[in-house]
């Protein structure tokens, strides 16, 4: 067969992922700005802008969970061990927060005000150990042939934890935006408000992300920053001030529409692109490939089939479902 | 913690998480295919006690599926935490088989799953109907990939081992394994058991608060008459997977018969009541019916099969849980039938709606096919140790080298946070079968004004509790 099974599935797993960060991203980020939006109604809108769709979202972290263990049985079964207690804990803050999710809508009165600090809280411990967990895989594994040799806590690290605080603004930035398309009125306005600094902030972290990893790996610095590389990948940080200056500029006006968001998920996107341009090739960094950790290509191919005829009809259904619910939500649009 | 070695700990984990799952995916096949039925008889006999009933378990079909997935979520990410040694040897196989689970229980609720618990109103009836019949095939083939994953673990074959990870040489082979057949019957029958209980329970709660009316009387009789059909039929499955076991896993059947060693030309006894000693290698207070065992599983009367002294001791599975769990599964497997024959019995003397003991019997019969199939489960698993692929891989070679101590940790949050959670989800689904079904029961979509609007999450098709007082 011609197809490069390894660089195919690297491709949909990345995607997987990518389109994990996107779409579970802002609806994530609606919990983790219930801090600064105090009113009960303002944050009933918020979560009703999500409602419809946000549990379909998880399905790329399940799937993505799934198609790693297929494709690249060895990244799996390392980089699961190393990161056992950042991804158990965010496995729990998903759980928590989908469930309070639902039960700030129908539990009793007097409950109400648990399930919205459940919410919260979940959303921000899920969306923290998976900034960390991040983190942590950038900063490589210790591996000795296929065994994890690093200790249960070599995750925590100050890096892990500044990736952390890190995804904690990029999904507030990503919810804030989000928001300012299904909004209107004293909340959005507030919305509005918020954005400015929050991505503010995120910029420093991507920067502060793009001289700290190759400060301290080698590897990644060489990739970068020699010829004619350098070139080549100039573009990525270009386009990141470019794209920045043009989401300040778009929350200058009354009401600013998608730009924002679409803009915002650039941001993601090119951030994502340049974590992929430094780690390439390596899926366990800094020594194992995605070469030497593939399945055998029976495997492969074998489950390629099934990805290929089916997420074309998840994405068919996502995009219905997000066409469906357009347009504003209002205070007492509940689809409860 | 309690000085449990690590691997004691990933395994206790394990069971913990998994036997909190497969008690809402066993519902879900199970009420799935019931709510098939119901749908099929309202279309058929236009008779509106089948349309209130359909909308009635599908909102608790709802908040099951739900639970479902969300206690699932962690069982994605579990081989590779805890069994990371497994997983990079043996995901080449698992991996695909489960990755074709999920792909499949995705394309259900993208594709059907919305129609199903929203549509009613949007949809014609025969397109609603065939959304629901795909619902239930759904569960079905998901079951199909997941039995047919773990029963590559319990019968491995076309494989071969090659720098030290399984390669699949003949797919067809690795999803067809020797016990796949029987696992997935006696899965699927356990799924339809268990839903048929816990309907026959709600309707017994209802009849023995004086509601009997025609909604409560039918589900009843629909879950009696799944019951005396069902059950028997399960135990007949059960005893043919057990043949299969005996033939491919010899040593677990040694452990569920508390078999040590054959007397030469005697028959094998079977053993009712003993606390089998795996140290001193015997039985204590042993109660037993002579030459049963040979006769129930060679199918004469002093016909042998190897006992536990025939494996090395580290071979061995624990005998005394396996022995007991399938005593317990047996054990409640023939009440089940006795419940099933009882009703039929009332049934032919007219008076199924009115034996208060035998609503009694069936209220407390509620939880046993879920209990049932715990204690299955843990004989198959528990009785395939100590391996975790049989005959290929160890348990002790497959775990991640985590300490006792995270191990500890772990399993305490985890511990804390399910019970927690599924307690709170799972009292809910309880007060919706406590409210009973009504006459005219709409569904959830009817008092939404757009009906272009609806939301895909299976939970929002479940009323607020609020909107219940």
């Amino acid at each position: 067969m011609g197809i490069d099974l390894p660089i195919v599935w690297a491709c949909i797993i990345a995607f997987g992922l990518m389109m994990y960060v996107i779409m579970d991203g802002f609806d994530l980020g609606i919990g983790i700005l219930f801090p600064f939006i105090k009113d009960r109604t303002d944050r009933d809108v918020m979560v009703n802008t999500v409602a419809p769709v946000w549990d379909g979202n998880e399905t790329w972290l399940v799937l993505g969970g799934a198609g790693l263990m297929a494709a690249f049985p060895l990244a799996y079964s390392v980089i699961l061990t190393a990161l056992y207690i950042p991804l158990a804990l965010m496995l729990l803050g998903l759980i928590w927060r989908g469930v309070a999710f639902e039960f700030r809508f129908k539990a009793d009165e007097h409950h109400k005000p648990f399930w919205d600090i459940a919410f919260m809280g979940g959303s921000i411990v899920a969306t923290f150990f998976q900034g960390v967990s991040l983190g942590a895989f950038l900063n490589g594994f210790e591996v000795e042939g296929v065994r994890y040799m690093g200790g249960a806590m070599d995750w925590l690290t100050p890096f892990a934890l500044f990736t952390g605080l890190g995804l904690l603004v990029a999904y507030a930035l990503l919810g804030a935006t989000w928001l300012i398309i299904k909004t209107e009125g004293p909340l959005h306005d507030r919305l509005v408000t918020l954005a400015r600094p929050l991505m503010l902030v995120l910029l420093a972290v991507i920067a502060v992300v793009s001289l700290w990893t190759p400060l301290a790996h080698q590897q990644v610095a060489d990739r970068w920053f020699t010829l004619p590389n350098l070139f080549f990948f100039a573009p990525v940080p270009g386009l990141v001030a470019l794209t920045a200056f043009l989401l300040l500029r778009s929350l200058r006006t009354g009401d600013p529409g998608p730009a924002p968001f679409v803009l915002t998920l650039f941001l993601l996107f090119l951030g994502y692109t340049g974590l992929g341009i430094s780690m390439f090739p390596y899926i366990i960094p800094p020594a194992i490939t995605l070469r030497e950790a593939a399945a055998p290509p029976e495997s492969m191919g074998f489950a390629l089939v099934g990805a290929l005829l089916i997420i074309p009809v998840i994405l068919a259904y996502t995009a219905w479902s997000y066409y469906v619910f357009r347009g504003k939500v209002r205070a007492g649009d509940g689809y409860h | 913690m309690f000085g449990l070695t690590a691997l004691e700990l990933a395994r206790i984990q394990f069971g913990f998480t998994i036997s909190f799952h497969i008690i809402f995916p066993a519902i879900t096949i199970g009420l799935a295919s019931y709510l098939a039925v119901l749908e099929g008889l309202w279309l058929w006999k236009k008779d509106t006690v089948y349309r209130d009933l359909y909308h009635f378990w599908s909102k608790i079909f709802a908040v099951n599926f739900a639970m479902g997935v969300v206690s699932g979520l962690v069982m994605a990410y579990q081989f590779g935490t805890n069994w990371s040694y497994f997983s990079s040897f043996a995901g080449s196989v698992t991996g695909p088989l489960l990755a074709y689970e999920v792909l499949t229980a995705f394309f259900l609720e993208a594709g059907f799953l919305g129609v199903m618990l929203f549509g009613w109103h949007r949809v014609g009836p025969g397109l609603h109907f065939f959304a629901t019949v795909m619902v239930a095939i759904g569960t079905l083939i998901s079951a199909t990939w997941i039995l047919a994953s773990n029963s590559w673990m319990q019968t491995p074959q076309g494989i071969e081992i090659i720098n030290d990870v399984v390669v699949p040489v003949n797919w067809f082979e690795v999803i067809f394994n020797p016990s796949f057949p029987y696992r997935l019957a006696h899965m699927v029958t356990a799924a339809f058991l268990a839903t048929a209980l816990f309907v026959g329970a709600s309707g017994a709660w209802h009849l023995l608060k004086g509601d009997n009316n025609p909604r409560v009387c039918k589900m009843f009789s629909m879950a009696m008459w799944m019951l005396l059909v069902v059950a028997p039929l399960q135990a007949f499955i059960g005893d043919q997977h057990g043949l299969n076991t005996l033939k491919h896993q010899p040593a677990k059947i040694a452990a569920m018969e508390g078999h040590w060693e054959n007397t030469p030309g005697e028959g094998v006894p079977l053993i009712l009541f003993a606390w089998p000693d795996q140290a001193a290698e015997k039985n204590h207070f042993e109660i037993a019916i002579p030459n049963l065992s040979s006769l129930i599983l060679t199918h004469s009367l002093d016909g042998q099969f190897p006992g536990l002294k025939a494996f090395a001791p580290e071979d061995r599975p624990p005998v005394a849980v396996v022995f007991w769990t399938f005593r317990i599964m047996v054990g409640l497997g023939l009440l089940m039938i006795t419940l099933g024959l009882w009703a039929v019995w009332r049934r032919w003397r007219g008076t199924l709606y009115e034996g208060r003991w035998l609503h009694r019997f069936a209220l407390v019969m509620g939880p046993t096919g879920l209990i049932a199939i715990l204690a299955g489960w843990y004989t198959t698993e528990i009785g395939r140790q100590p391996w975790v692929i049989y005959g290929v891989m160890r348990t002790k070679d497959a775990v991640s080298d985590h300490s006792a101590l995270t191990m500890s940790v772990m399993l305490i949050v985890f511990i804390i946070a399910y019970f927690f959670v599924f307690g709170i989800g799972t009292s809910y689904m309880l007060k919706l079968v406590g409210k009973g079904p009504e006459a005219g029961e709409e569904d959830p979509a009817t008092d939404n004004d757009d009906p272009g609007q609806s939301p895909a999450r299976p939970l929002s098709a479940a009323p607020d509790l609020n909107k219940e007082a």
